[in-house]
């Protein structure tokens, strides 16, 4: 190598060595995602009777919006490198929370806001665990995953509350118009905008990536590593309370064991979607993508009769392979990069 | 850092997409062979063109007491002449897997759903939604309201089911001791129904049998069995336990027969004769009582197409036959199947599900 004068005829600005512009924004895992997403769709719609109707994307959305809404956040805590187990279980303790209020005569939006409260403390509750002990996030969250599930079911005992004011259970399925898409859809995309500008367009959101890369050179550059943990715990707290809400409203039943296991189906969407888990890399457009893939997958080999067996080991070696591209990937790259790390040639 | 890695990134996804697609395919043309898309009429239940495509939606796969029910739904559908397909929840207790697999069964417009409730509420819109559409909907085993299906084929009344275990117990134990129940989820429906009629059944006629716990496996093998370790160590003076649950006796009959409490504590509950046999006949069991699910699962399915093709509507009164029996439908648009049937070592042999 020559020595790094400035004018030398070797200099070569970053951009040289970076591809451009629409090259970065079009081919990564993200948008190979989004691809595998479309192709999927297009093959169910010539292959599958009946999957191209409005019907369908109506089923569909409704069946994946609490993991939605959960991906939302547990995507930037695993970014950061922590992971949220508790997820399903505040699921399940929300939706107990909203029953319990609303058997108590209260409305549904005022037991819904208790509900979200619970949420918010129970993400506190993780995030100061983690943030203010320093416990490893996967041991604080598999302890509270136990804990709320705890509470929840022993909160309801072995009954459910199915008693909801109409009038929000049918808004919760109603759908826009004749298109088929959920109503809360529109919850949903608006909180995706909100998220989406946090972490990808403030310096809270560059904060969380560069503590997935490291922490230390995270806090060094100015990073408060440990408030933004711990804010994203609460906002993971929040969703999943919020997924709680839906749940309970939209299959009309509060019961403690709702939602038994769904964080490991939104952490299997949100690592499909491209968030690496170990931190420090994911885009929010592939970590909806992946959701979608996943519920697209399973309707499409539901409407043909194929058992959720199947579909577990279809989607389960989806994500294995998604891994393994991954690391293999970055393995081709070193190797590729070691002996000279020419500019590539832009063909 | 991102040098090259995207492009070889992006063929490894088209690669991974391909096999995606291809295995969405081997799968499609291996289990597609009998869905609905063979363009029946639709919803106008004409009675001309009956549509005698059928889905069957239990509690979950994997369950040998459904897969029984299921033989015997194959032979009536086959019966009738009409197809039938088995679908559910790979995991026990999970309504929402259970709404997702109704309204894909709604999307195909099969003409009859015969379904087992994991909760008789949650999955109540989707049935109804159904309905709307045209799908008679038959419950067994486990019902929902009354409101979201046509008909239920209920396998025995509740206090039928909670008197014979209570008989089998209390007589066993020399009517008087602890005994505790082992259950299933916290939740199903026909579980805690038993339950309570067992609590009434041992007031009112058994005053020295204490019931001290109730626990519940979820239906889940291990769990089960380390329930039934946790009974034994926290109530050293029990001397019998009910487990109204086929997977939750098989568990604890494992437990017992490799245990010091082998014939000390009796057990008893709902089983099925194939995964009973060998603690029957090894002394752990004596005795336990079910309905046949093969015999629930025909006359579900019978009923069902009795339904499609106009032949009942579900009110009280209106016969139907289900092979060469005759059954009356009664109150709550209910099918009764008959009494509950005591299967220990002298009659064992003569079952196999």
């Amino acid at each position: 190598m020559t020595t790094l004068t400035t004018g030398s005829p070797d200099t070569r600005t970053y951009a040289e060595f970076g591809r451009p512009l629409w090259r970065r924004a079009l081919f990564n895992r993200e948008m190979a995602i989004i691809a595998l997403l479309l192709a999927v769709v297009v093959a169910a719609s010539v292959m599958v009777p009946k999957f191209a109707t409005p019907v369908t994307l109506g089923y569909l959305l409704f069946d994946v919006t609490p993991i939605l809404l959960i991906a939302l956040a547990m995507a930037p805590v695993m970014i950061t490198g922590d992971i949220d187990l508790s997820v399903g279980s505040m699921v399940g303790l929300s939706s107990v929370t909203l029953g319990l209020g609303t058997q108590m005569g209260l409305s549904v939006p005022v037991a819904g806001l208790i509900a979200l409260l619970v949420g918010a403390l129970g993400g506190l509750v993780n995030g100061l665990l983690v943030t203010r002990i320093g416990l490893p996030a996967l041991a604080v969250t598999i302890g509270t995953l136990a804990l709320y599930r705890g509470i929840a079911v022993g909160l309801l005992g072995t009954t459910a509350i199915t008693q909801f004011d109409r009038w929000w259970t049918t808004l919760v399925k109603s759908k826009i118009g004749g298109s088929g898409i959920p109503t809360v859809m529109i919850v949903f995309v608006l909180l995706l905008a909100a998220f989406a500008i946090m972490l990808h367009f403030t310096p809270f959101g560059r904060g969380v990536f560069s503590i997935g890369l490291s922490k230390d050179a995270a806090v060094f550059s100015g990073v408060d590593a440990e408030r933004t943990r711990l804010v994203l715990f609460v906002l993971s707290g929040l969703m999943a309370a919020l997924a709680g809400i839906y749940y309970a409203l939209y299959y009309n039943s509060a019961r403690g064991d709702n939602a038994t296991g769904m964080e490991l189906q939104v952490i299997a969407a949100v690592v499909l979607g491209g968030v690496s888990v170990f931190g420090g890399r994911g885009a929010l457009h592939g970590v909806v993508a992946g959701v979608l893939l996943i519920g697209v997958l399973s309707k499409a080999l539901q409407l043909v009769n194929i058992t959720s067996d199947v579909v577990s080991i279809i989607t389960g070696v989806l994500l294995v392979l998604s891994v393994i591209a991954g690391s293999v990937l970055s393995w081709i790259q070193a190797k590729r990069l070691r002996p000279a790390a020419p500019p590539v040639k832009t063909s | 850092m991102m040098l090259g890695k995207s492009r070889v990134g992006l063929r490894a996804m088209a690669a991974l997409a391909a096999s995606s697609l291809l295995l969405a395919a081997g799968c499609s043309s291996g289990g597609a062979a009998s869905p609905a898309a063979s363009g029946s009429a639709p919803a106008s239940s004409a009675p001309a063109a009956a549509n005698l495509t059928m889905t069957f939606l239990p509690k979950n796969l994997g369950n040998p007491y459904f897969d029984t029910s299921f033989k015997g739904v194959q032979a009536a559908v086959q019966a009738v002449g009409g197809t039938v397909t088995q679908v559910g929840p790979a995991k026990g207790d999970d309504p929402a897997g259970q709404v997702s697999y109704i309204n894909t069964a709604t999307q195909q417009q099969v003409g009859a759903l015969i379904v087992s409730a994991n909760d008789k509420s949650a999955i109540c819109d989707a049935l109804t939604e159904a309905k709307t559409a045209g799908v008679k909907v038959v419950t067994f085993d486990s019902d929902t309201n009354p409101e979201c299906r046509d008909l239920f084929i209920n396998q025995a009344t509740a206090e039928g089911i909670a008197k014979v275990q209570v008989d089998i117990i209390t007589s066993e134990i020399g009517d008087s001791g602890e005994i505790a129940i082992l259950s299933a989820a916290a939740n199903a429906t026909n579980q805690n129904a038993w339950i309570d009629m067992m609590k009434k059944e041992l007031a009112a006629s058994h005053p020295n049998v204490k019931l001290v716990d109730v626990v519940y496996g979820n239906d889940d093998d291990q769990t089960s069995f380390d329930k039934t370790a946790g009974l034994l160590q926290s109530h050293p003076n029990l001397k019998g336990i009910v487990s109204p649950t086929t997977v939750g006796i098989a568990a604890a009959a494992r437990y017992l027969s490799t245990s010091k409490a082998k014939g000390k504590v009796m057990l008893t509950g709902l089983g099925t004769p194939n995964q009973m046999r060998e603690y029957v006949k090894d002394g752990t069991v004596t005795e336990f009582a079910l309905w046949n699910p093969e015999e629930l699962g025909a006359l579900a399915a019978y009923a069902a197409a009795a339904m499609v093709k106009g032949e009942i509507t579900g009110k009280e009164g209106e016969t139907f036959k289900a092979g060469d029996k005759e059954y009356t439908i009664g109150a709550d648009a209910t099918v009764l199947l008959g009494e509950p049937y005591k299967f220990n070592k002298d009659n064992i042999d003569n079952f196999n599900f």
